[in-house]
């Protein structure tokens, strides 16, 4: 299935959260914030600025491609199997914030997912469960 | 959920049908009776459950004179994997975290 390893998609993920877009700001871009919630990273609110997240799975490499204080920043993620773009949107309300996250990608060809998958299968299907619990 | 997602749900909704599923995938190919002997259910149960695995096309069934051979066909699973549904369940937990460090960070 090859001749479709080009298709774009996009996920968004999106939240009230009761705290002001300067609060939730700082979280997104101060990089020992950052690394409290998200991964260890190198990044640097600077346009064009190139820098990764770290875990324990692996990394991401990423530039940064548009920011814009306390409304929009967006970068680059690249990893070994997806290569795509993570942009944070902030928009004040009456209570707090709306933080959107969308990530449009592209998905390279599926069987690379299944070399070395076999360790991961027993940890997939636990979060399967998990999944099927919440469908109830 | 179209309508993929829904057969591989109710396939493996059955947590003795996800185990025997997970250990094919975990262990290769293996006979009725070897996947019988960690099941936890009777041989013919374990029969059944592999025939709902082998229609929904997680399993695949192969003959060796009187004993049938068994192996996960992981592409089932598939639509699954892809990186939208990855992503989704990681970005959910990184909000969580996200609105943790929130309620700790100093104003």
């Amino acid at each position: 299935m090859t001749g479709t390893s080009t298709e774009t998609r996009s996920i968004v993920v999106e939240r009230e959260i009761g705290h002001p877009p300067e609060r939730i700001w700082r979280a997104l871009t101060v990089p020992h914030f950052i690394e409290e919630w998200l991964m260890k990273t190198s990044f640097a609110p600077v346009l064009g600025h190139r820098f990764d997240f770290r875990a324990d799975w692996g990394a991401v490499d990423c530039e940064v491609l548009a920011i814009e204080p306390n409304r929009t920043l967006s970068y680059t993620w690249g990893d070994h199997d997806l290569k795509s773009v993570v942009t944070w949107t902030l928009t004040p309300t009456d209570t707090g914030t709306r933080l959107r996250m969308e990530q449009t990608g592209f998905q390279p060809d599926q069987p690379r997912y299944y070399h070395g998958a076999r360790a991961g299968w027993p940890r997939f299907l636990a979060a399967l469960e998990q999944l099927l619990a919440r469908m109830d | 959920m179209h309508d993929g997602h829904d057969l591989i749900f109710k396939t493996l909704a059955d947590p003795t049908r996800r185990a025997i599923f997970e250990r094919l995938c975990r262990d290769g190919e293996r006979t009725v009776r070897a996947i019988t002997v960690n099941a936890g259910v009777s041989q013919p149960a374990v029969s059944k459950h592999l025939a709902v695995l082998k229609q929904a096309g997680f399993v695949l069934d192969r003959q060796d004179g009187r004993q049938t051979h068994y192996s996960a066909r992981r592409d089932a699973l598939a639509p699954l994997i892809d990186w939208t549904s990855r992503m989704t369940g990681f970005w959910e937990t990184k909000f969580d975290d996200l609105e943790d460090l929130l309620k700790r960070m100093d104003q």
